[in-house]
Formats: C-alpha cells, sequence, structure tokens
C-alpha cells in the first residue's frame, strides 16, 4: 500500500550521497560493529544480578511468571508509561469524532461502495480465526500469571485479528464513534485509578498490598488489554484508508 | 563462541546494516525500515546478553516486551507523518491533495 508513494522533492533537495561517502561510512560502521562485539565478548556478566532478586521476590509479586511480575509489579511504573505513549500516539492519529456516528456499532458490514469482492474462501476463514485469536487472546493473558503471556501479547494477537478482518473486505470498523476513545484510554484510566487508590490506602503508588497483587495485576492487564489492542488496530486501520483511499484502491 | 554470543554478534550486524540505511537512504520509508531494523537489533542484543547460562534475567524481557509495542506505535506514527507529508507536500504545488 505504500509502494505508490514517491517522494520527489525529498529526493531532489537532500540527493544521494557519493561512493567514497558510502564506502567511508561503512568502514566507519563496521569499525564500530566490531568493537561493540568485542566490548560485548570482553565483558563479564553483569555484576548485580537482578534475575536472582526477582528470583527471590517473586512470591511477594503475587503471580508465578518473572516477566509479568517485572512488568505489572516490580518495575509497573514502566508500564504505565508505555501505556501512556501509545495512548499518545492514538490520540495524534485519531480521527474527529463525528456528531452523526451517535448510535453506529464499532464493527459493521460494508455494503455500499465496496471496489474489493470478498473472498469466500478467506471469510470463511475469518469465521474461525477471529473468535479463536480472541479466545487465544484471553488464554494468553490469564496464562501471563504463571507462564509466559500476559496483556501485550494478548492485545496483538487480538489486534491481529482485527487487521485480518479489516483485510478481508467485508467488515468495517467505525473509528469515529465515541467508545473507541474509552476503549484505547480504558488501560491507562484503571492503571491509574489502580496506582491513585493504592496510594491512599497503603501510602505506596504501585507497590500492591500482597493479598491482593494477584487481583489488581489481573484487572490491570485485563483493561490494559482492551486498551492495547484498540490502539494497534487503529493505527493500522487509519495508515491503510490514509494509504490507498477508496476511490484509488483499482489502479 | 556461544549461542547467546551469536544473537549479539548478528544483533550488531544488524545494527550496522540499519545505521548505514538510516545515513544512506533518501526515500522517507526506506529510512523507516532502517531505522526499524536497528530496533530490533537492540533488543536482540538485550535478549542475548538476558541469559547467563541456565538462568534468564527477566528485566531485558520485560523491557523488550513493551519495546516491541512501543516501537510499533513510533512506527505507525512516523508512516502517518510520512503520508501527512506526501498529502500536503502535493497540496502546497497547486495540485489536489489527493
Amino acid at each position: 500500500m505504500f509502494l505508490k508513494l514517491e517522494f520527489k522533492e525529498n529526493q531532489a533537495t537532500s540527493g544521494e550521497l557519493s561512493t567514497t561517502t558510502r564506502v567511508l561510512l561503512a568502514i566507519a560502521i563496521v569499525a564500530l560493529g566490531t568493537s561493540l562485539i568485542y566490548a560485548i565478548l570482553s565483558a563479564g556478566k553483569a555484576p548485580p544480578d537482578l534475575a536472582a532478586q526477582v528470583a527471590e521476590k517473586l512470591d511477594l509479586s503475587g503471580v508465578g511468571n518473572p516477566v509479568t511480575a517485572v512488568l505489572l509489579n516490580f518495575r509497573s511504573y514502566d508500564t504505565l508509561l508505555e501505556v501512556a505513549v501509545l495512548l499518545v500516539v492514538a490520540v495524534a492519529i485519531m480521527p474527529p469524532r463525528l456528531s452523526s456516528s451517535a448510535g453506529k456499532r464499532f464493527l459493521f458490514v460494508n455494503d455500499t461502495h465496496n471496489p474489493h469482492v470478498p473472498d469466500p474462501i478467506l471469510l470463511n476463514l475469518l469465521k474461525w480465526l477471529v473468535p479463536l485469536a480472541i479466545l487465544l487472546g484471553g488464554y494468553l493473558l490469564w496464562t501471563g500469571a504463571y507462564s509466559p503471556g500476559g496483556a501485550f501479547q494478548a492485545a496483538a494477537v487480538i489486534a491481529g485479528a482485527g487487521v485480518a478482518l479489516s483485510l478481508g473486505g467485508r467488515h468495517k470498523f467505525a473509528w469515529e464513534i465515541s467508545g473507541v476513545r474509552l476503549a484505547s484510554s480504558l488501560g491507562l484510566l484503571v492503571f491509574v485509578t489502580v496506582a491513585a487508590t493504592n496510594a491512599f490506602i497503603t501510602g505506596t503508588t504501585l507497590q500492591y498490598p500482597i493479598d491482593h497483587a494477584s487481583t489488581l495485576i489481573l484487572l490491570v492487564e485485563t483493561f490494559t488489554t482492551v486498551s492495547i489492542a484498540t490502539i494497534l488496530l487503529l493505527l493500522f486501520a487509519q495508515l491503510k484508508s490514509l494509504a490507498d483511499p477508496p476511490g484509488e484502491m483499482h489502479q | 563462541m556461544s549461542q547467546e554470543m551469536l544473537y549479539c554478534a548478528a544483533g550488531i550486524a544488524l545494527f550496522g546494516i540499519g545505521m548505514f540505511g538510516v545515513i544512506v537512504a533518501t526515500h522517507i520509508i526506506r529510512k523507516l525500515i532502517a531505522v526499524n531494523i536497528m530496533g530490533i537489533a537492540v533488543f536482540m542484543v538485550l535478549l542475548a546478553t538476558a541469559r547467563h547460562g541456565a538462568v534468564t534475567d527477566p528485566i531485558p524481557h520485560a523491557m523488550v516486551l513493551t519495546g516491541i509495542v512501543v516501537a510499533v506505535a513510533g512506527t505507525a506514527l512516523c508512516l502517518w507523518l510520512a503520508l501527512q507529508i506526501r498529502l500536503l507536500g502535493r497540496g502546497t504545488k497547486g495540485e489536489p491533495p489527493r
């Protein structure tokens, strides 16, 4: 979809580098790479063994998977900021909300003005694949507590199902409805609410009480999954609609 | 040379390729792809160095996990800006925006 893009003005102003510059650049980069490889080969183990510290405190985190424990308990401040970064990107790309879109459904069948002929095999595959992907997303979210999985993986799988659905050509998403805004900010809202409530009750923002840690982590993870999946799908759909607008599809 | 070191070396080689691409490429999409290759190379090195023998350090894994999602979002934002440059660039030359 981006193959049609030409940045002629760009090329005219900047111009290409000469062969000599390229060769010198290649030599410099090879030298940099070699020294980096040498640095890594000669470096010993990292002195503070964080893996051991995490393993030692794993019982206090409320989950059994060390990666989830780091993401949502020990370093949950980082994860909070990552969710905020995603929301900022979503706000930058989000289409304006239309007042005429009230009562519209998020996913609808695209009957009018559809230049693509929907592929029956793909549509039948999607009938199986999309529910299966949502089920798999829920499983990944749940299993993240004690084995590899979690909010980010679950969101990626669910967003992938949405991408497949939008490539199928029969369904469209209504990004201008207000529910999209709620869904993309829900993760951050719940995360901040949990942190603020925690601060009022225990005095520390993101240090969960041990008895409720697993419940709180699951709560935050569930809503974060919804938000990340919505945002990833929004990014894809918006870029797709801008890169091939309806009129240009068959050129 | 252990398996982790091989991954490290491959990651650094990818980083070099990406860096060369960023500087040499003139097309904005090519530059963006090169930046992505650099980012993935960094992830690869982080994951490879996280393993000390049998134990795996979960902290770099957590960083890479969130980093991947943020990198995807950043790429989408860059693509969006690139498309806007193209649309607006055409508009300033008196042609219709699309």
